[in-house]
């Protein structure tokens, strides 16, 4: 494997950083916000300060260059991710957007689709271990339709519980996430899709997660929508996107009214531009999905197979390490199988905000401490707050020897 | 480095050490006081007699600020008079929201200056003001019964 990790770090001008009283940077919070290789950096500055200008209405240079990266872009992540048509790839702000979008795509009284009515005693199927931002939508549709809304718990290991009969005919669409953001824990697409076929569910994946760190294939994934976001993914931030079938998107209603997402506006009433812009009202976040499109070719570019070989690699270094720790408890899978390198833990009798506060000040090291977006999960654990390692292309296993050393100092101050 | 002057040693004393913990009878007025953005609660009890903190009693989960800062609002406030009891909590706000540039007043203070380091950090200020926040609604309560 020809992984050069160290060329890589050179790459996220960040990572050589100094911070404050000389600590070098272990940044180890990628599952939060990755950080930038200069090829976005560049790129985005370079069309801020020679090609900018509005996408898909001027008439004259600026606005035809802006418009032809802002579509190229488009085109490079469609192909990243697998999509059969560019036209299946919505921009959204961010992935939370995305699912919002299709959560009020649902129940709206102005389209009589009969795969998304939803009322009383309609379905809506979740799991424990989604982020607030695959929660919270949902709950909101139910109270907005008077549907019911229901989940998969999640196993005492960690993987998502499927047994029971959660998802019924009565379910309308089903919406989990392909990898968990604090266990790590990538759940069984194949047979989420395969139980919500039967029942005749719509199905959505909140692929944050996943899409940064695997290859990711939404064709082959079977499911109907996909949403990620981009600055988990080395690009910036103010970009999502929402992948879904086309002809699913075809029928639903818009979701923002606006400039641009319009095909002719009449003083009573509108038509609509097709897919995607008809669920890109206003002026989009240009550069943000320029930006997008040089990180999924700078992705690219390292190899999605490599990115995935090299997290695996450090996921279990960890493992073997953080395990070593007495009073180290991992909450999430332990097995290396089906799970990605995002490891949430408790220290025993040491609160997470104290670990992340002395490892960030003492050692320079970067993670995520609290119930990370993910509140009922920490509580069906029965704990208010874990620490997050979560690793990503350019962590070395020297870094997380640099955790190691750190949690052992946070235990020699809390002895 | 800055936490040395956070994690002072009366802090992580008080922390493995509480004191007063746990929730006793009797008591005129009950709170319960969350810190939402880190998950942090106390329920707190307050027992007047008179014009007299007869005990102050709790209960909580979170770092070792916020419960630190409860065992010493405890050692404080216990045995004082109410007047004094709330001049200790204005003083210690008044620190904890200086951004490290207040000099603490020890006479009043006690025990609680060594939190002075915890000022510098905005996100833990909260944590350390929590009990003390509840202590005082408590105290308007009880007072109000």
């Amino acid at each position: 494997m020809s992984f050069d990790v160290e060329r890589i770090r050179k790459d996220f001008p960040v990572l050589s950083r100094e911070l404050p009283g000389g600590r070098t940077l272990v940044y180890l919070d990628s599952g939060n916000s990755s950080q930038k290789p200069t090829p976005v950096i560049e790129t985005m500055r370079e069309h801020l300060a020679m090609h900018y200008s509005n996408v898909g209405r001027a008439m004259h240079v600026l606005g035809s260059e802006s418009t032809e990266a802002y579509e190229a872009a488009r085109d490079k992540i469609a192909a990243f991710v697998g999509a059969p048509s560019r036209d299946e790839v919505v921009f959204t702000k961010n992935a939370s957007e995305a699912l919002n979008l299709l959560a009020y795509s649902l129940g709206n009284r102005s389209n009589t689709d009969p795969r998304f009515t939803l009322g009383e005693g309609d379905e809506i199927v979740i799991s424990e271990m989604e982020h607030h931002s695959n929660i919270v939508p949902w709950q909101m549709l139910a109270q907005r339709t008077g549907a019911t809304l229901k989940w998969f718990g999640v196993t005492d290991d960690g993987r998502l519980d499927l047994s029971g009969d959660v998802i019924t005919d009565r379910t309308k669409i089903v919406s989990v996430t392909h990898q968990s953001n604090v266990l790590g824990t990538v759940n069984p697409v194949a047979e989420i899709v395969r139980l919500a076929r039967q029942a005749g569910a719509l199905v959505a994946l909140d692929a944050s997660q996943s899409v940064p760190h695997h290859p990711v294939d939404v064709a082959a994934l079977g499911a109907d929508f996909v949403a990620f976001t981009g600055h988990k993914m080395v690009g910036p931030s103010g970009i999502g996107v929402l992948w879904g079938r086309q002809e699913l998107l075809e029928a639903m209603p818009p979701f923002l009214g606006g400039g641009e997402m319009i095909e002719a506006v009449w003083m009573d009433r509108s038509t609509y531009a097709p897919v995607p812009h008809k669920f890109e009202a206003g002026t989009p976040p240009i550069v943000e999905a320029i930006g997008l499109g040089a990180a999924v070719d700078y992705l690219t570019g390292v190899g999605m197979e490599a990115i995935e070989a090299h997290e695996r690699d450090l996921t279990a270094y960890a493992m073997r390490a953080l395990q070593e720790i007495s009073g180290l408890k991992v909450i999430g899978p332990t097995d290396l199988g089906d799970r990605g390198g995002t490891i949430s833990f408790t220290l025993e009798g040491i609160h997470p905000h104290d670990v992340g506060q002395i490892l960030d000040d003492q050692f320079g090291i970067a993670v995520r401490v609290g119930h990370h977006c993910a509140r009922p999960l920490h509580l069906r654990f029965g704990i208010p707050a874990t620490t997050r390692a979560s690793f990503y292309l350019y962590n070395t296993t020297g870094e997380i020897d640099a955790l190691v050393r750190g949690l052992h100092q946070v235990q020699k101050v809390f002895a | 480095m800055i936490t040395d002057s956070m994690y002072q040693e009366l802090i992580l004393e008080h922390y493995k050490r509480p004191q007063g913990r746990g929730l006793r009878e009797p008591y005129e007025a009950e709170v319960h006081h969350v810190n939402p953005t880190c998950g942090d609660e106390i329920t707190l009890r307050v027992h007047l007699e008179g014009d007299k903190v007869a005990d102050v009693s709790y209960e909580g989960q979170g770092c070792s600020i916020s419960q630190a800062a409860a065992s010493v609002l405890h050692e404080l406030t216990k045995g004082s008079t109410v007047t004094e009891s709330l001049s200790v909590v204005d003083e210690f706000t008044r620190l904890m929201q200086g951004r490290g540039q207040v000099e603490p007043d020890e006479d009043v203070l006690g025990d609680a200056v060594a939190f002075a380091g915890v000022a510098k950090f905005p996100a833990r200020v909260k944590c350390a003001l929590l009990s003390w926040m509840a202590y005082k609604d408590a105290v308007v309560r009880s007072s109000a019964v």
